[in-house]
């Protein structure tokens, strides 16, 4: 299988199991080239799951895995990493006994920084400047958060992966948070994990719904916000908590 | 408990408590003596802490628990005394410098024999079982007692006399406080050791990756780094410290047998636990703090000489369960 036809990732029936449980059963996506394009689904859905599947954290079973024309289903993280994919998890997977300069270095290639791109993460999330020579544990999560995100932009990246990022975040962060990523976007594909439906349809592009290890829905994000009675089908179960 | 923890933190947190155990020896021991076990205590602890810190960082970084470190220890310290023997014109010599420069010499051949056998460790023993615990302890067990049956093969069972160098012997004296000269030397060398390892982990790009996949490692390969690749290299590194820790430990005992390995195993295992898992600093605080207990208690408490450090393992355990300055997690 190529990528191809304007798609920057496809998965192709993709299955993974962790341990003895199956978790995903056959996930097929194309994820489009440019913008933000959103993985929906309940806990458990296997939403996070297929994030780890394509940064080769977990090994799919069965199916394809194609970023651009790499097949990089059995291909090693870092070497998945270095094809342009960044991954921002769940747990943000900052470094805390480093300092938030030191989180950033590491990214960086080479361990120097491009200052443009460094002045455009300053802009976007101010306290990034702020904090450069404070503890990475210090942090508050919102901050954490926009660490994680600025690591990921610190070189250019062909695609994103996030994790949802506005998990335990307050309305105020979150509106920033809208702002950083419609900035991200603009040269980036980022593919974004969340349950917060009101944040994803503030920035989706298109949208994917994941319940039960498969995807049951895929189209763009203005037609399911635009249509009440599909929303309540697909997602009342994992969203009206939202 | 919370409220010594802050008041420590106030007075310099945990750094503080190798000064309040000599302060509190301090009061109940004459000051001649207190000042040579003070001295013998921060040499010991500095060559523990050789032994200590790679094993620190191999668990840390690659969560392996690896029983066979001491296994480096043993081999140093036979390499070094068979190299002081083949030496021997040169040790008992009277020019200083052929005498440290054969002290040299052993610790470097036990320093690259430990890289070595290291690499050899990790590709052959190590590798086959990462993720999986049990099987760790068990195979990593079962080649320290290999370790141990080649040294009786190649050395026999009886003690081999370790020769000091010449300039090493005797004690400085100052007043009526007698230091041993070879345990000043042990000190430095841990001193030095400890400031280039800070040194490398603070302000190189691979230290900053170590500190990192401490950490979290997935993180860092995601970030597009190879850890297994650093890995080999920080073993490599931590079973070069352990042989060089023999190789110092062994003139230090004077005396050496292939029991040492399981003896330095306890030992290295308190340090690591008491300072917490993945921390050089760490490491230093409780190898100091174990040097110092076991000198101090020996002399004020002979019968509970043995049994110190695992007091004092537990005491600390029962304050703070990660350890005294455990790597930050996340």
């Amino acid at each position: 299988m190529k990528s191809g036809g304007g798609f920057i990732l496809r998965l192709d029936d993709v299955r993974t199991d962790i341990g003895q449980y199956h978790v995903l059963h056959g996930v097929s996506l194309d994820v489009p080239e440019g913008g933000v394009h959103v993985l929906l689904g309940r806990n458990g859905a296997g939403k996070t799951t297929t994030l780890r599947t394509i940064m080769g954290l977990w090994r799919a079973r069965k199916g394809a895995i194609v970023f651009r024309h790499h097949d990089i289903t059995a291909m090693k993280t870092p070497d998945i990493a270095r094809l342009g994919i960044a991954y921002v998890p769940e747990n943000m997977g900052i470094f805390g006994g480093l300092s938030v300069e030191e989180n950033m270095r590491l990214a960086a290639s080479g361990g120097v920084f491009d200052k443009a791109r460094l002045e455009r993460i300053f802009a976007l999330f101010p306290a990034m400047q702020k904090f450069w020579h404070s503890q990475a544990y210090a942090l508050s999560g919102g901050q954490k958060q926009m660490l994680a995100i600025s690591r990921a932009i610190i070189e250019k990246r062909e695609l994103i992966l996030i994790d949802e990022p506005t998990k335990g975040l307050a309305p105020s962060i979150i509106r920033a948070m809208i702002d950083a990523f419609r900035e991200i976007a603009k040269d980036t594909t980022i593919l974004l994990v969340e349950q917060n439906f009101h944040f994803a349809k503030s920035l989706g592009t298109t949208v994917a719904v994941i319940d039960d290890g498969r995807i049951v829905h895929r189209g763009s994000m203005a037609d399911l916000a635009a249509d009440a009675a599909l929303q309540t089908r697909l997602l009342s179960l994992s969203l009206e908590a939202h | 408990m919370a409220a010594l923890s802050a008041t420590l933190s106030r007075f310099g947190g945990v750094y503080l408590l190798p000064v309040v155990l000599a302060v509190l020896s301090f009061l109940l021991i004459p000051f001649s003596t207190w000042a040579t076990l003070t001295v013998a205590g921060l040499a010991m602890g500095m060559m523990i802490f050789l032994m200590a810190s790679g094993l620190s960082l191999i668990f840390g970084l690659m969560d392996v628990l690896n029983f066979g470190h001491s296994a480096f220890v043993l081999f140093g310290a036979f390499i070094a005394a068979s190299v002081l023997a083949a030496l021997a014109a040169w040790v008992h010599g009277a020019s200083p410098a052929l005498n440290v420069a054969a002290l040299l010499l052993a610790i470097a051949a036990a320093t690259a024999f430990g890289a070595a056998a290291g690499w050899f460790f990790e590709r052959v023993v190590v590798k086959p079982v990462y993720k999986d615990h049990l099987r760790q302890i068990l195979i990593t067990m079962g080649a320290l007692i290999v370790a141990e049956q080649i040294i009786l093969a190649v050395w026999g069972g009886v003690p081999i006399p370790v020769p000091r160098p010449r300039v090493l012997e005797g004690s400085i004296i100052i007043g009526n406080v007698a230091i041993e000269t070879y345990r000043v030397f042990a000190f430095l060398l841990g001193l030095a050791v400890y400031v280039v390892m800070h040194m490398v982990l603070n302000r190189t790009r691979v230290g900053l990756l170590i500190r990192a996949g401490v950490e979290n490692r997935e993180m860092v390969e995601a970030l597009g780094f190879r850890i297994d690749r650093l890995f080999i290299s920080v073993f490599m590194a931590g079973s070069a410290l352990a042989a060089m820790g023999g190789a110092m430990w062994a003139g230090y005992q004077s005396l050496i047998t292939p029991a040492l390995g399981a003896e330095m195993m306890i030992l290295v295992f308190i340090v690591v636990i008491i300072g917490g898992l993945g921390s050089i600093e760490g490491s230093l605080l409780g190898a100091i703090l174990v040097g110092l207990t076991a000198n101090y208690v020996a002399f004020l408490f002979p019968k509970m000489a043995l049994a110190s450090n695992m007091i004092l393992m537990m005491a600390i355990l029962l304050w703070r369960p990660y350890g005294l300055k455990p790597a930050v997690k996340g």
